[in-house]
């Protein structure tokens, strides 16, 4: 077990969440941060079919890397998310057909989330399996934590609830409370991610840069 | 003078360095600075200092406002005794609306001056003036029936989006005070669209009369927008009279043609705003709304005469407040042609082509404001590459 959590494993998993986050420091995969961010239960299915799909790509290409010819990696990169991504679109298609009609096109369109080529072309091309199966996880779930925490923004002030279970009491409405139709739009969702990148970037000063 | 000078050099030691008070340095010194033209001097290279300084112009702009403002609290409250049918007297009816204009006023001053505050103090800058403005601007923009809470969270919006992140006063891309309005239009419509809000329907403090439930009046633009005769508040037919002098409905400060104009003197008179383009603003509306009217006869917003269009909703006060604002227009003198022209020519286009938005003014002018640097940038390659073909052609 000692060599399974070495060091750099245990930081191919880490960084992602927050040094290295994906959405707020590498800036990948905005678009859908935007799209599918309007409610929670359809973030974070987006947000876990993109780390099952990342941390799958990433040990297929690790495992086969030494065969890939170099000239055409990208295909072969592309390929294989694009069979994971099928596979995902047609398990939630069987099994939560609602989400699945919510996320739409999104779910197809994690093939050209830049997440994954980034990962596979910098870490699954050097890097054993299981490095790359942590590396992946990493990754996913530091863009699925950006996406739960702007949902969680976006619809609970934009629709008042939570998972669709509402949560600001009736009693405020009544007193004359409004939802924010603001947050249900795309833009808002560019600031609650600034907003993040902010708050991510005040509190780590190494992050700040001059 | 003399007094209250000799007061604030004996408090001041309280908020210098290491004062009992220093927390509130910022504050102070807004406060001394507004009172008093500072009289510190650069303290290296050679400047020059206008004799004005910004909160001096910002005071100039505050004062152009005022008639429309006040005007705007008479109409209120004329806007309720109509609707509700009840004889007044003027006193009344201003009063009424001082009580329901007075609340919105606090709190656009208070959420923006205290963001304002605070982030002086955490940069350990000046407190910068700007507010002082936009925090008038802002109550005087919404529908009377606009809640306070929802005017203090897009106050708060407006100022740190669109103005504290990008550097503060001076250094904002878009008109910070149409944010605040562009926030409520996209996240609160029912507050500030519709035929519910325009008119104050319920006694303040036994003043103004309440107004029946269900009544409704819609603005003058949606009218149009419907196709119908334009109504006021009484369900009878608006005279251009009325339209001149601001005794309709529609958001508090922007009914008034009249007292926009009192403005546009003052603003024109102290040098604050370009009449270039408060100008060609109007030359832009009349344009457009000739063109439209020519070519398309079957909608109803195209067939308002050019000059009710000009009138109506907040064309006027967009042109003469917002559109002028110095940070947000063009730099250069050629292209504020071309800035204004534009914002009249947007107003119109969207007024005409969007049956959803009655009122084009907001967002033309903020359409504007991000295409702003873009004019000045063509103008200026335009003046490097004449000159550049001069310099060729005499060698």
């Amino acid at each position: 077990m000692a060599e399974l959590f070495s060091k750099k494993n245990k930081e191919a998993l880490t960084t992602p969440l927050l040094k290295n986050n994906p959405v707020t420091l590498q800036v990948l995969g905005i678009c859908s941060a935007l799209a599918v961010t309007s409610k929670l239960a359809p973030a974070v299915v987006m947000g876990l079919s993109v780390t099952i799909i990342v941390a799958m790509a990433n040990v297929i290409i690790s495992l086969i890397r030494n065969t890939i010819p170099n000239r055409i990696r990208i295909i072969i990169q592309l390929v294989v998310v694009a069979a994971l991504v099928t596979m995902v679109s047609e398990v939630l298609k069987a099994f939560a057909y609602d989400i699945s009609v919510q996320l739409s096109v999104y779910i197809g369109l994690i093939i050209t989330n830049c997440i994954l080529m980034g990962r596979l072309e910098a870490f699954a091309m050097q890097n054993g399996p299981w490095a790359s199966f942590l590396d992946g996880i990493g990754s996913g779930v530091g863009y699925a934590l950006i996406l739960v925490i702007v949902a969680f923004f976006r619809e609970l002030f934009g629709s008042g609830t939570l998972f669709d279970i509402p949560v600001i009491p009736q009693a405020l409405y009544d007193m004359g409370y409004i939802n924010n139709g603001l947050m249900l739009m795309a833009p808002m969702a560019f600031f609650l991610i600034a907003c993040i990148i902010w708050v991510q970037r005040a509190k780590d000063k190494s992050l700040q840069e001059n | 003078m003399k007094i209250l000078r000799n007061y604030l050099n004996k408090i001041k030691p309280n908020f210098e360095e290491g004062g009992k008070l220093s927390a509130l340095r910022s504050v102070f010194d807004g406060m001394e600075t507004f009172l008093f033209v500072p009289n510190d001097t650069a303290k290296c290279g050679v400047n020059i200092h206008d004799a004005i300084d910004s909160k001096r112009i910002m005071s100039f702009v505050v004062i152009a406002l005022l008639p429309a403002m006040l005007v705007g609290m008479y109409n209120i409250g004329f806007q309720n005794y109509a609707a509700a049918g009840v004889e007044a007297t003027w006193w009344q009816m201003f009063l009424y609306g001082l009580v329901n204009m007075l609340p919105k006023i606090i709190v656009s001053y208070g959420v923006g001056l205290g963001i304002e505050f605070i982030a002086a103090q955490i940069k350990k800058e000046e407190i910068h003036e700007g507010f002082l403005v936009s925090g008038l601007l802002i109550p005087m923009i919404v529908p009377v029936g606009c809640p306070l809470w929802i005017i203090a969270i897009a106050t708060a919006f407006a100022v740190i989006f669109a103005k504290e992140v990008f550097g503060g006063t001076g250094m904002n891309i878009v008109n910070v005070a149409l944010i605040a309005r562009a926030f409520i239009f996209f996240a609160y419509p029912s507050v500030i669209s519709g035929d519910t809000v325009w008119v104050a329907t319920e006694q303040i403090f036994g003043l103004g009369a309440n107004v029946p439930d269900g009544y409704t009046c819609a603005t003058a633009l949606q009218f149009a927008a419907n196709g119908t005769e334009i109504l006021g508040a009484t369900g009878s037919a608006l005279t251009t009279c009325d339209m001149l002098t601001g005794l309709m409905p529609g958001s508090i400060g922007e009914t008034s043609v009249i007292a926009i104009a009192i403005g546009a003197v003052i603003l024109l008179w102290s040098g604050v705003a370009s009449w270039k383009v408060m100008f060609s603003v109007f030359v832009g509306g009349i344009a457009m709304s000739l063109l439209f009217q020519n070519t398309l006869p079957d909608n109803p917003v195209a067939q308002v005469p050019f000059w009710q269009h000009l009138i109506l909703g907040g064309f006027c006060f967009g042109a003469v407040f917002m559109a002028t604002d110095p940070v947000t227009a063009a730099r250069t003198e050629v292209g504020k042609y071309f800035y204004g022209f534009g914002i009249g020519a947007m107003a119109i286009l969207i007024r005409v082509l969007n049956p959803g938005y009655p009122e084009g003014m907001m967002l033309a002018i903020l359409l504007m404001n991000v295409t702003a640097p873009f004019i000045d940038y063509c103008v200026v390659q335009a003046n490097v590459n004449a000159r550049a073909r001069r310099l060729t052609k005499k060698n």
